[in-house]
């Protein structure tokens, strides 16, 4: 007969903790910031089917890192939910706040109750009227919540690309400056910016009525970005003061 | 799936329609089905559609009538189904209002979900399999005859389907109309209607139509130009579904109204051969 290890709480937690981490940081990043005209999400994603960033309802959208097939289940999830409130209430009854209890509770629960948890980090946004009524939800694997502003970043080396966000960053900045700053971000660690083709960009567009979630092209991207679609790296990246100097960039 | 505080394992499970999704979660609210006897509720009456060269035109009075009565003066009963489709309803209105609703929320889950929009055949069959389900209240007396058409994004064209109390699906080439005055309103049409019209004419001969209905069925309401209630208008084309504004449907009611002053029975067609 064989003794069963005694394992503490914390070290379980920890361990859960640590895969869960370990698991997201391998993906690559998300951007979600705020700029004048609403919510803008830039995902590295050379898929253009398997998307990180999606629709939830009129003014919310979500995106993701991490495992797809698990946050897939949790977007649909979210969809299901939105439609159903907004089907049973009113449209304008579906709100980002309510969404994001449903999934930290849900996430929550996954990871004290299962052995293995969710490998995935989660952002609601919700576009409001005016910027200063914009909300966005960081969820992580664990159920906890955050309210951010302004910018964030998840996945693999999220702590580079947020520090190189924040020192691009600003209130009211617009589309063109706020996408710039998202592909140089996300472009601080490698020194190479991802091309057009390989992101995947949308918007909650505060001035649409109804449904704001538009999915930016990658040709647009380019235009927006003064580059050509799938070819050159975003031009005057390269120069900023806080990234090394790029080497086998333009090939 | 563990049953989570959050999200119940019915929201995690596959498939991407959401009147499905209602009634596997056991949410789906229907009228209690084999209950004895009749009810009076208010009735829609007529509605035309028109395919024209490049889309659709899809266009319903305002009347909703229970028995002898008028119910409603300025209902709406022509709808944007999404983004490139529209749905009309005759029928009991209440059924029907809510079978527009869980309609328009089906193709925007499946839409959401799915990542692509569904076909217009796939939406035109949606809308059967969803009024099926409303077989038992039609024979009850409340039943619901919708009218749907939308453009083809694959065939590029505008296309027109109407249905019957069972769901069954039938495609209609150029025009069609449903409700109490559809008969004269199909009769209007018949002689209005010219292959590949314009936007413009297929607005005009929707309004006609619907004053035909109007004059020879007491159900359909005929332009209220004293309380400036006009007929409900939607043209879909390839940029998708827009509802004419009140000022642009008011000019081409007011053109048809003051034509009927002098022609009380609208526009003659052309015998062959005959006196032009």
């Amino acid at each position: 007969m064989s003794m069963p290890f005694y394992v503490s709480p914390e070290q379980i937690i920890k361990d859960k903790a640590d895969y869960a981490r370990k698991g997201i940081a391998r993906g690559r990043s998300v951007v979600v910031l705020q700029y004048e005209g609403g919510v803008l999400f830039v995902a590295e994603n050379p898929s253009r089917s398997l998307h990180k960033v999606s629709e939830i309802y009129d003014r919310i959208g979500f995106a993701a890192v991490g495992k797809y097939n698990e946050f897939e289940n949790l977007r649909v999830a979210g969809v299901r939910l939105a439609d159903m409130r907004g089907y049973a209430y009113d449209r304008r009854d579906v709100t980002g706040r309510s969404l994001a209890n449903a999934y930290a509770q849900t996430l929550g629960s996954i990871f004290t109750e299962t052995t293995k948890p969710y490998e995935v980090e989660l952002v609601v946004a919700e576009v409001g009227q005016v910027p200063e009524g914009d909300e966005i939800y960081r969820l992580t694997f664990d159920g906890s919540v955050a309210d951010e502003h302004g910018y964030l970043a998840m996945g693999g080396e999220a702590d580079e690309i947020a520090a190189s966000l924040g020192q691009r960053w600003r209130a009211g900045m617009g589309l063109e400056e706020a996408l710039r700053s998202a592909v140089t971000a996300l472009g601080a660690v490698s020194g190479n910016p991802p091309r057009p083709d390989q992101l995947e960009v949308a918007i909650l567009d505060r001035s649409r009525p109804r449904r704001t979630f538009r999915r930016i092209p990658s040709d647009r991207v380019a235009s927006l970005l003064g580059v050509e679609s799938g070819a050159a790296p975003v031009p005057g990246v390269a120069d900023s003061p806080d990234l090394p100097p790029a080497g086998g960039e333009g090939d | 799936m563990t049953e989570a505080p959050g999200l119940p394992g019915s929201y995690m499970a596959h498939g991407a329609s959401f009147a499905e999704f209602l009634q596997r979660s056991g949410l789906a609210t229907g009228l209690p089905a084999g209950l004895e006897g009749r009810v009076d509720v208010p009735h829609a009456t007529t509605i035309v559609a028109l395919v024209c060269d490049g889309g659709i035109v899809m266009a319903g009075d305002r009347r909703a009538t229970m028995g002898n009565l008028i119910a409603q003066r300025d209902i709406e009963k022509v709808f944007p189904a999404d983004e490139h489709s529209v749905i009309g309803i005759a029928g009991a209105a209440g059924v029907a209002v809510e079978l527009v609703r869980l309609f328009q929320v089906e193709l925007e889950h499946y839409e959401k979900i799915e990542g692509v929009p569904l076909s217009l055949d796939g939406k035109a069959n949606r809308l059967a399999t969803l009024l099926r389900g409303n077989l038992g209240m039609a024979m009850q007396g409340l039943a619901v005859v919708p009218l749907f058409a939308g453009y083809d994004l694959d065939r590029r064209r505008g296309r027109i389907f109407s249905y019957d109390v069972t769901g069954g699906r039938y495609e209609e080439r150029d025009h069609h109309a449903v409700g109490s005055g559809s008969v004269f309103a199909r009769g209007s049409l018949k002689k209005l209607y010219r292959s590949g019209m314009g936007t413009d004419d297929a607005v005009m001969a929707s309004v006609e139509a619907l004053y035909d209905a109007a004059d020879d069925d007491s159900a359909t309401g005929g332009p209220d130009l004293t309380r400036r209630i006009f007929p409900v208008i939607a043209v879909g084309d390839a940029e998708g579904v827009r509802m004419l504004d009140d000022a642009e449907v008011g000019s081409v009611v007011e053109s048809v109204v003051a034509a009927r002053h002098t022609n009380p029975d609208g526009p003659t067609a052309a015998l062959p051969g005959g006196t032009p």
